[in-house]
């Protein structure tokens, strides 16, 4: 067994032409990130701060200007061969987005399936009921479209879709804040399971501190394309080390006690 | 315990309820989709009389009677006859046959390469939508008219010509209108996860992006061909469309006017009602299509 993490990505740059500079813009500055197998790795900042271009060029939708991403030891290009996208799949924020409207659940998961596996016919009909049952929903569902279907449904198919090819890492960007409260635990705990059964790696991406301290293993902090801080999670809300995690961590509202002030005027004057 | 949740977005409670399709008709006739019934009777009639004709009656749409010009509307004539003694009725009858057929068959061919041509540029975007883009605009930077009428000059009279010249002009409507809505898929995080997923762009435009961009084309191909029926008519009304003696709305209104002092108005009235008879059908048609294939999210 290698000692190095199932992803592991160094000083990874990536840059956006602007319109009206010469000057590109970075997205993400030197990032560094280790996920271990099996562990549930979280990546908090703001709106703005890179972390879902982080998340993109993981799974290899965004084109990194410099630094490595390496899967299983293995560095990854900007072009992915079907095996490299086969190890890393990813859920998305918007749930209502994220499926083909015109297509049945079975469709959605079959196609992709279709073009990583040998099975056909019976045999995807078999993986798909799997799958629902993995994702906790009734396999009659799979017959319908998503027009019917609930945030947090949508969401579990779209985990499933994930999962169908039984990638070892899932990079969740943002896969619970477009939910319900309710709901969002939901998914939360089936993740969570989803590790504990399967062994799966999560890049955990969001911007909810409570969600991140109850879910992951370490955490890393993005501020501006930058990682500023990266610990295990316990250790990080005990004892922030950086003045952006510290100003962070004072944002979370309280119900009862002092109310911090955290983030300026702006935000102290908010219920 | 902190309570963030409280300052979550809550992004579902801020769903409507989906509501129907709008449209100009009233509730009511959405509530069964009712404009796709009546246009489908309205257009149904016409093609069963067009397919009908010969058994619906037994005039000839080109044979002149000289006995029987300028007759009135009646039992026997039912829209009345024109100079030459023809039945009204009958050519306005046979009219649908040549004016409706070329709408039709017209609207086909721009469906399919403004559908491919959209998809690819929206798709593709960057240097590939900014060429094919620019080659649609030298069609649009001339008048619709003058380059359907010149194109026909060029290529002669006839129903062949009108429909090269008329798919020649207009696939540039449904290019632009399938790349807006190709742009706008292409940003949905379903085509992401395709990508994601290791789906070729082949399949992600045909399976995915194909089924998603062609409802609006459909529904704007009914308005289409209601611009092809006045485009065919126009053209035959100058003489420059479908050759006489073949019956068409056009020249049939064309030649009535002449008569329109002497109190004959029925000879340019029925072929016009007969445009917009379809132009009605068509445009309840399209509605009610729009709304039946609606998604709601």
């Amino acid at each position: 067994m290698s000692t190095d993490p199932l992803l592991r990505c160094s000083d990874v740059v990536v840059t956006f032409k602007q319109k009206h500079s010469k000057e590109p813009f970075y997205a993400v500055k030197n990032a560094s990130l280790d996920v271990g197998a099996g562990q549930i790795v979280g990546l908090v900042g703001e709106s703005g701060s890179g972390k879902s271009t982080l998340a993109r060029a993981v799974v290899g939708l965004q084109r990194v200007d410099s630094g490595v991403i390496a899967f299983d030891a293995h560095q990854l290009g900007n072009r992915r061969t079907r095996e490299d996208r086969q190890g890393i799949q990813m859920v998305f924020q918007d749930p209502y987005g994220s499926l083909d409207p015109r297509m049945s659940i079975r469709a959605t998961l079959a196609e992709v399936i279709r073009r990583h596996t040998d099975l056909r016919g019976k045999g995807i009909d078999k993986r798909c009921l799997e799958l629902m049952d993995m994702v906790r929903l009734p396999g009659s569902l799979l017959r319908s479209r998503p027009a019917g279907m609930s945030g947090g449904q949508r969401q579990r198919v779209a985990i499933a879709r994930a999962l169908s090819i039984n990638p070892r890492l899932l990079v969740a960007d943002e896969a619970v804040a477009a939910l319900d409260v309710s709901v969002q635990a939901g998914i939360v705990n089936l993740l969570s399971d989803l590790r504990d059964e399967a062994g799966l790696s999560i890049l955990f991406i969001s911007h909810d501190l409570s969600i991140i301290r109850t879910l992951c293993d370490r955490v890393s902090v993005i501020y501006r394309g930058e990682i500023v801080e990266e610990r295990p999670c316990a250790d990080l809300f005990a004892n922030p080390h950086s003045d952006y995690t510290k100003a962070l961590l004072s944002a979370i509202p309280r119900l009862n006690g002092p109310r911090s002030e955290g983030l300026g005027q702006g935000q102290s004057l908010r219920m | 315990m902190t309570t963030s949740e409280a300052a979550l977005p809550s992004t579902t409670l801020g769903l409507e309820p989906p509501t129907r399709g709008r449209g100009w008709a009233p509730a009511w006739m959405r509530r069964h989709n009712l404009q796709l019934w009546i246009g489908g009777v309205m257009l149904g009639l016409m093609v069963l009389a067009a397919v009908a004709a010969p058994l619906i009656t037994r005039y000839n749409p080109t044979t002149p009677d000289a006995l029987h010009t300028l007759l009135g509307p009646s039992g026997e004539h039912l829209f009345g006859t024109d100079n030459l003694g023809r039945d009204v009725f009958t050519r306005v009858v046979y009219g649908t046959r040549s004016d409706l057929t070329i709408a039709v068959v017209a609207v086909v061919a721009p469906f399919i390469i403004g559908l491919v041509f959209g998809i690819v540029t929206g798709y593709f975007g960057g240097w590939i939508d900014t060429i094919m883009m620019r080659i649609a605009d030298i069609v649009t930077a001339f008048p619709f008219f003058i380059l359907v009428i010149s194109l026909v000059f060029i290529l002669g009279n006839g129903a062949w010509s009108i429909f090269v010249a008329i798919t020649c002009v207009s696939w540039v409507a449904y290019a632009r209108l399938v790349r807006g809505e190709a742009m706008v898929l292409r940003n949905k995080e379903f085509v992401a996860a395709c990508q994601a997923g290791g789906i070729s762009p082949v399949r992600i435009l045909l399976r995915h992006f194909a089924p998603n961009v062609a409802t609006q084309a459909l529904v704007y191909s009914m308005s289409d061909i209601v611009m092809n029926v006045g485009v065919i008519v126009t053209l035959s009304y100058f003489g420059l469309g479908i050759v006489p003696p073949t019956p068409d709305w056009g020249s049939m209104m064309a030649d009535g006017q002449q008569f329109l002092a002497g109190g004959y108005y029925g000879l340019t009235l029925f072929p016009a009602a007969a445009v917009i008879w379809t132009s009605l059908a068509l445009s309840f048609i399209g509605d009610g299509l729009a709304h039946a294939l609606r998604i709601d999210r």
